[in-house]
């Protein structure tokens, strides 16, 4: 029978089926992080059961750290309890950990992959939402709460359901100035916030296929904010030379033979889909959101729709936008470049060749926060740190930092902020912050203007 | 996990779409390394302001509602896999989550937590939300063993389905834990069997 790249992985990972039930599924790798892991350790301990495969767990320090001044001790009293105790955690159960200040250490949706941890065929699973991003390599990879981290501890595997299979085709050449990240908001503003719910969601078409490893991370990276659990990118050539050489990656013979088996993965050409659908890439464009749901998008050149809905008019008087308007102009004072989405070396060398011999606009707050330390090691061996001090932009340390604000990169009530981010939730970046999400380039030239503006019109 | 059968409560009404788990609970209150506490926290920045005032004309802040249940609008829980939503939800004191549509982590985190997540019908939603709206003191059947879900003093009611492992779960108060250590030989073998 045929199958799809979703279920080759998933069949070759049930452990068990219950009867009229879910299905026991084994978990290759975990990554665990400081925020959600902590209550899964106290859970174990309190029930004295073991960590059944440590060394199928890595840990990071991301969510909830400083990204200046790493070196200092951590001041908010919280976080650094937090930290320490991931720390503690790691330590007493022999866990690698990349805490802060490691060579290794960034966000785990960005450490995983540029260390070759994650590899097709495998199944991932983090307690955090974005985990998705891991799909972009043909792996099964999902987010889950923490009550399902310490069942991961206890024994390597979920209790789940098989979700339904959904396919995206983007077919056709994208314009010029559109970024993966501009295809992802395209597909959720053309979907909603929910169709995905219940679906594992594969990426296919020409589009896909051309596309860079960072481009396939972003765009599989924002499948929950359609609802759906995971999205996947069938492995190929640029899968495979991407993760040959890296550290954790196999080498010489091994390597061959997983590639061999990395390239039975993909869907066979006859196999069924629960649902699909299809885009035309021509179609486009350059997006901003402009309400408080990744789902609410446009492209730059169109105005916001009118819609009579209460959920919606909340949106928008939350956003302290008109229904029918465009947001060409809108004066903007921070942008955001960062966050497990666009923080990776690829959408830093897009931003930087737009504000190239620029100056960052006199109102903007713009900070560039890289998603690990050898993101950051790059930012500065190519000379990209140098742009953008020249330009006035602030290159932080690595972490999760204003996508989320859990440390204390917020931004302030009222105040407008374009960002790389996922998430545009009410006061998602701050208490009374209101998000556009966007690509890297946008956001450049968001700073460099201090308004939207129709980017379109400023490429070459 | 508490056990669950069955309940009758008076409901709060909440008749917003996608709420997603930051306004459940801001990522600012998920410092804490333990699970209590996040209950006086739960949808924070809609019931207070900056100042920590109480906004009034948020249903959870009005007197006339009260009760173990909540009734949402569509697609609740979406966004980020923190359990700590659910957390909050629990330690706030509802045990049962009425909406025409649930995120998916969200409702396996509320199941992990004993919160019902139950899903209604869109006409069914409406029904409830407006019959709580009109009139707060009228209380709410959930009968989990029956599966049904009824509005008491009326002959309205709905059937509501649920995965039959996480009803026994719910009911028996067991959690996946206990079931997947049970399986702890058949993990081992399929390890080895893999190498």
């Amino acid at each position: 029978m045929s199958k799809t790249l979703f279920d080759k992985i998933w069949d070759q990972h049930v452990v068990d089926t219950i009867k009229e039930g879910p299905q026991v599924l084994y978990i290759d790798k975990h990554l665990i992080h400081e925020v959600t892991s902590p209550q899964a350790f106290n859970e174990l301990k309190e029930r004295s059961i073991p960590i059944f495969r440590p060394n199928q767990i890595i840990a990071t320090a991301d969510h909830n750290t400083p990204t200046i001044n790493q070196h200092l001790p951590v001041k908010d009293k919280l976080s650094k309890n937090q930290l320490e105790q991931l720390s503690k955690n790691c330590s007493d159960n022999n866990i690698t950990l990349y805490e802060l200040g490691h060579k290794y250490n960034g966000i785990v949706h960005v450490m995983a992959p540029e260390l070759g941890i994650t590899q097709p065929g495998m199944t991932m699973v983090c307690g955090d939402s974005h985990t998705s991003t891991h799909g972009a390599f043909g792996a099964i990879a999902f987010g889950i709460g923490t009550s399902q981290v310490a069942q991961v501890f206890a024994s390597q595997c979920l209790l789940l359901k098989k979700p339904k299979s959904l396919r995206v085709t983007v077919n056709g050449k994208l314009k010029k100035g559109v970024l993966p990240k501009d295809v992802i908001l395209y597909i959720i503003s053309k979907l909603g916030t929910n169709s995905g719910t219940g679906y594992f969601c594969e990426y296919a078409g020409n589009v896909f296929e051309e596309m860079s490893m960072e481009g396939r991370m972003t765009v599989c990276n924002m499948s929950i904010e359609m609802g759906a659990r995971g999205g996947m990118i069938a492995p190929d050539e640029t899968t495979f030379n991407y993760i040959k050489d890296r550290e954790f990656a196999p080498k010489g013979a091994d390597f061959a033979k997983k590639v061999a088996y990395w390239k039975t993965l993909p869907s066979d050409i006859d196999a069924v889909f629960d649902q699909e659908y299809i885009f035309d890439a021509n179609d486009i464009g350059p997006m901003v959101t402009y309400g408080t749901n990744p789902g609410m998008g446009i492209k730059i050149t169109e105005t916001i729709p009118v819609e009579n809905n209460s959920s919606f008019k909340k949106s928008l008087e939350y956003m302290n936008f008109e229904a029918g308007s465009s947001l060409i102009n809108q004066p903007i004072n921070y942008v955001f470049i960062g966050s497990c989405t666009n923080s990776r070396i690829e959408d830093f060398r897009v931003a930087a060749n737009f504000i190239k011999g620029k100056q960052k606009a006199a109102n903007v707050t713009a900070w560039l926060v890289p998603g690990s330390k050898q993101v950051e090691t790059q930012i500065i061996n190519e000379g990209l740190k140098e742009i953008f001090d020249n330009a006035g932009f602030e290159l932080r340390q690595p972490g999760c930092s204003a996508c989320l604000a859990m440390n204390d990169d917020k931004i302030p009530k009222g105040e407008y902020c374009v960002s790389t981010s996922n998430r545009n939730f009410e006061g998602r970046q701050g208490q009374g912050s209101r998000t556009i999400l966007a690509s890297p380039l946008v956001a450049a030239a968001t700073a460099i203007e201090g308004k939207i503006i129709d980017i379109t019109k400023h490429l070459n | 996990m508490e056990k669950f059968t069955k309940i009758i409560s008076k409901a709060i009404p909440l008749a917003i779409e996608n709420i997603d788990t930051d306004q459940i609970i801001p990522a600012r209150f998920l410092k804490a390394t333990d699970k209590k506490g996040f209950g006086d926290n739960v949808f924070r920045d809609w019931r207070f302001d900056k100042n920590g005032n109480t906004i009034s004309d948020f249903s959870l802040n009005n007197p006339s509602y009260s009760g173990s249940i909540l009734i949402a609008g569509d697609n609740f829980g979406c966004g980020s896999s923190r359990e700590h939503a659910a957390w909050a939800l629990v330690g706030y004191g509802f045990k049962v989550i009425v909406s025409s549509f649930f995120a998916d982590i969200f409702k396996g985190n509320a199941l992990n937590n004993g919160l019902l997540p139950l899903q209604v019908s869109p006409s069914f939603l409406a029904i409830l939300m407006k019959t709580v709206q009109e009139n707060p003191d009228t209380n709410i059947e959930v009968d989990l063993e029956n599966q049904i879900i009824s509005l008491s003093d009326t002959n309205k009611y709905e059937t509501f389905d649920i995965d039959p492992y996480k009803k026994t779960c719910m009911i028996n108060g067991y959690d996946d834990i206990d079931y997947l250590l049970s399986k702890k030989e058949m993990i081992e073998t399929f390890e080895s069997q893999r190498k």
